[in-house]
């Protein structure tokens, strides 16, 4: 187990590397093309250490409360220690525009990869992916109503894409739910049941939604446009509790891939395992997609590609995974800024992912259930 | 730490599979439960481990219900051998038996018990395959990984389900040599469901024979596997006897069809192994055969003993006539419905004084030496039918 830890680490440390230099090497690729050098310093002046915190309470506006809730707000005071003298407007084009959109990329990129590798162990079956328990279905769903009915769906896209999400999850666990146990399988068919429905919704409100057709195409097809440090503020702790989480059950995930039953004799309290993986992943793709909508193909084929060079074990598949994950829709999300017309990220993931994921099935073993 | 099972009821969607199932298995005892395809032997073995949840009955495992124990607490108690090896991702052999240290290690701990894992690689022969894929192995060999993986889980209980089943017959008593050694050098309780039913009586303390989903009987083997209760679980046919390597109980299947011979009781002289081709003939086709006399230790009695025959035999060397082996083949010929004599074994000097006009003689094989006393002489592949004869036509010599 030594030997695991120590794999971990280093494959970690490679893929961590690879991360780092793919989202520096994109800091440098834009309209206004800015050196390597300009933009570590730039980084690095950028970065932000929380010194202090504060709890204030601020009196939040709620429609049906008149005179609205006492509502405690945590702010958080950032000191910027290193300052490199960068010339203002590179600052500005690497810190509040490129920077926030990368580092949000990395961030959703890895989410989909960790839940991907989380979820295709799950149900022992390579061709699962986050959005195959009905979260990237539901986070269309709450986004599209939010896009099109925006006097109906008050409470902005991101977290109607949130609550959407976490919804539509917990109604597929809910189907599937029998006497405290979820067989997989049913799991599995009821989310595909679900997806289809909440399918049909999308495609109704999209029809139906007029001028405000685009902007729901671009969410449905995923895009990290317009992405600000707020964003990531938002999206960043969640994805890094879970994927904390996650990590302190992959010893629980390779047992369980020996089969449920095996996993039970081997100490493995299944149920309450597979509640909490299935929760986590959710919540953690959620937060994804939120932000940056319903981008395809990162789930599958990252876990995939990392389990083809470091193997099936958890504790270095689901590391190497998250920061490979983000690295790839980094890189994904600089071709399509770098493109034109820039098309929706979805895109190009889809244009990368489809054919690599055709030769992983021509190619290679692609084990069936 | 003994296993108590109590009183089991089981029922799996509306049916019942276990009915009322009691069972005890002390320390450094091997009981292997036998039975029927679709007995419930399985199931038993997923009650025990607390993978199934009895409607009636209790499993105590050192006087604690399986079943309100953690999954992490029984675990650590009881280990199992499952029966389907199906592995779907690529973990290497060392991978697959560090899981049997999962119930030993916490959340955050890197502890593994590595001398653990590398006696159980050993024991069970993986260890020049540890760094291999558990998906390139055969079947047989990654049963031998899932038994390393329950060795590793140094657990006192060890449930094995058909640990045999697709090994080769090297590996089928390497591996139960393994599994006797656990009971016998660790004082470990394990219990085995085993479809070979020498194997089983081979290797086991006691048998629990399963059918219907209740207990049919337990016991020593060689108390249990009788052709009664086998024919009563099993529905088969067999002759029980003495392997002749090990001194354990062997069971012969006999094909199930109803000869002329059927219901017939024949007693067969030996001598050399003359009486061998007959005697499996008329076991063979459900006739009750009893042999001798036969010279220990020579074919015919060895026969006689692989199929459980009733034999007399007598030391090489001995004068019949004065043996007490004589008057007891007499009680058995007197006993029987026909008496068959193979030529070679006719001319032993005292057979003549054994036989009796009461019950009627078969000679059996070539005309040339065949005894002018026999009343008939047959070839030996027209027994079956002569002796069928016998039962249904009464003797020209009363």
């Amino acid at each position: 187990m030594r030997e695991a830890s120590a794999r971990a680490v280093a494959w970690s440390a490679a893929a961590g590397v690879l991360l780092v230099a793919v989202l520096l090497v994109s800091a440098t690729i834009g309209p206004e093309p800015i050196t390597l050098r300009t933009v570590a310093m730039a980084a690095l002046t950028e970065l932000a250490v929380p010194v202090g915190a504060s709890v204030t309470m601020h009196t939040h506006a709620v429609p049906v409360v008149s005179g609205g809730l006492p509502w405690p707000a945590l702010t958080i005071a950032y000191a910027a220690p290193l300052q490199f003298g960068v010339p203002e407007t590179a600052q500005v084009i690497v810190g509040t525009i490129r920077l926030p959109r990368i580092v949000l990329g990395a961030t959703v990129g890895a989410s989909l990869a960790i839940s991907g590798a989380v979820l295709q162990g799950f149900f022992r079956n390579p061709m699962a992916d986050p959005s195959i328990v009905g979260v990237s279905s539901g986070a269309a769903v709450g986004a599209v109503a939010a896009i099109t009915l925006p006097s109906v769906v008050v409470i902005g896209v991101q977290p109607a894409a949130f609550a959407g999400a976490l919804i539509a999850a917990f109604t597929v666990y809910a189907i599937a739910t029998k006497n405290g146990h979820t067989p997989t399988a049913t799991l599995l068919l009821s989310g595909v049941a679900v997806q289809t429905l909440l399918g049909a919704v999308t495609s109704f409100l999209v029809v139906n939604s007029g001028r405000e057709i685009r902007p729901a195409m671009y969410w449905l097809m995923g895009t990290l446009h317009g992405s600000r440090w707020h964003d990531v503020e938002a999206a960043l702790p969640v994805v890094v509790v879970g994927s904390a989480v996650l990590l302190a059950y992959a010893r629980e995930m390779n047992v369980l891939l020996a089969g449920e039953e095996d996993a039970h004799t081997l100490g493995v309290d299944v149920d309450r395992t597979k509640r909490l993986l299935l929760a986590v992943a959710s919540v953690v793709t959620a937060a994804a997609v939120s932000f940056a909508g319903a981008i395809g193909f990162v789930g599958l084929i990252v876990p995939h590609a990392v389990r083809l060079v470091v193997g099936p074990d958890h504790r270095v598949l689901l590391p190497v995974s998250a920061l490979t994950g983000g690295a790839f829709l980094v890189a994904a999300d600089t071709v399509a800024r770098a493109t034109a017309t820039e098309p929706p990220v979805g895109i190009i993931t889809a244009l990368i992912g489809a054919p690599f994921f055709l030769y992983l099935l021509r190619d290679r073993e692609v084990r069936a259930l | 730490m003994t296993l108590d099972v109590t009183g089991l009821d089981v029922e799996l969607a509306g049916t019942r599979i276990l009915d009322d199932v009691h069972a005890s298995i002390r320390d450094g005892h091997l009981v292997g439960v036998v039975g029927p395809n679709g007995a419930g032997k399985s199931t038993l073995l997923r009650a025990m481990n607390g993978l199934i949840t009895p409607t009636a009955g209790t499993v105590l495992v050192a006087g604690d219900d399986v079943h309100a124990l953690s999954s992490a607490a029984a675990s650590r108690r009881i280990a199992t051998v499952p029966q389907d090896a199906s592995v779907s991702f690529e973990f290497t052999v060392r991978q697959v038996v560090e899981m049997g240290r999962h119930p030993h290690t916490t959340r955050f701990g890197t502890d593994t018990d590595t001398a653990v894992v590398d006696r159980a690689m050993a024991r069970t022969g993986v260890a020049q395959f540890a760094a291999r894929d558990v998906t390139s192995l055969s079947g047989g060999e990654r049963q031998r990984v899932l038994l390393a993986r329950a060795l590793a889980q140094a657990a006192p209980v060890l449930l094995l389900d058909e640990p045999t089943a697709s090994l080769d017959v090297n590996h089928q008593i390497r591996t139960l040599e393994v599994v006797r050694d656990l009971a016998d050098s660790e004082d470990r309780a394990v219990v085995a469901a085993i479809h070979d039913l020498d194997l089983a009586a081979r290797y086991c303390d006691e048998l629990v024979v399963v059918a219907d989903g209740r207990v049919h009987d337990a016991g020593a083997p060689r108390s249990v596997l009788t052709p009664d209760t086998i024919r009563a679980a099993f529905d088969a046919r067999v002759a029980v006897g003495t392997d002749p390597a090990t001194g354990a109980v062997t069971v012969t299947p006999l094909p199930d069809r109803t000869s002329a011979a059927a219901d017939t009781s024949v007693h067969v002289v030996g001598g050399g192994d003359s009486a061998t081709p007959v005697v499996r003939r008329l076991v063979s086709a459900g006739a009750s055969v009893s042999v001798g006399p036969v010279v220990e230790g020579d074919t015919d009695h060895e026969t006689a003993r692989r199929v459980g025959c009733p034999c007399t035999s007598v030391a090489p060397f001995t004068r019949l006539e004065d043996t007490t082996a004589a008057s007891a083949t007499r009680a058995d010929i007197a006993a029987a419905d026909g008496v068959a004599v193979p030529v070679a074994a006719a001319a032993r000097p005292g057979v003549r004084g054994l036989l009796t006009d009461a019950v009627p003689t078969l000679a059996v094989g070539d005309a040339a030496g065949a005894p002018e006393w026999a009343d008939r002489l047959v070839a030996c592949d027209a027994v079956v039918s002569a002796v069928g004869a016998l039962a249904d036509t009464p003797s020209d010599g009363v």
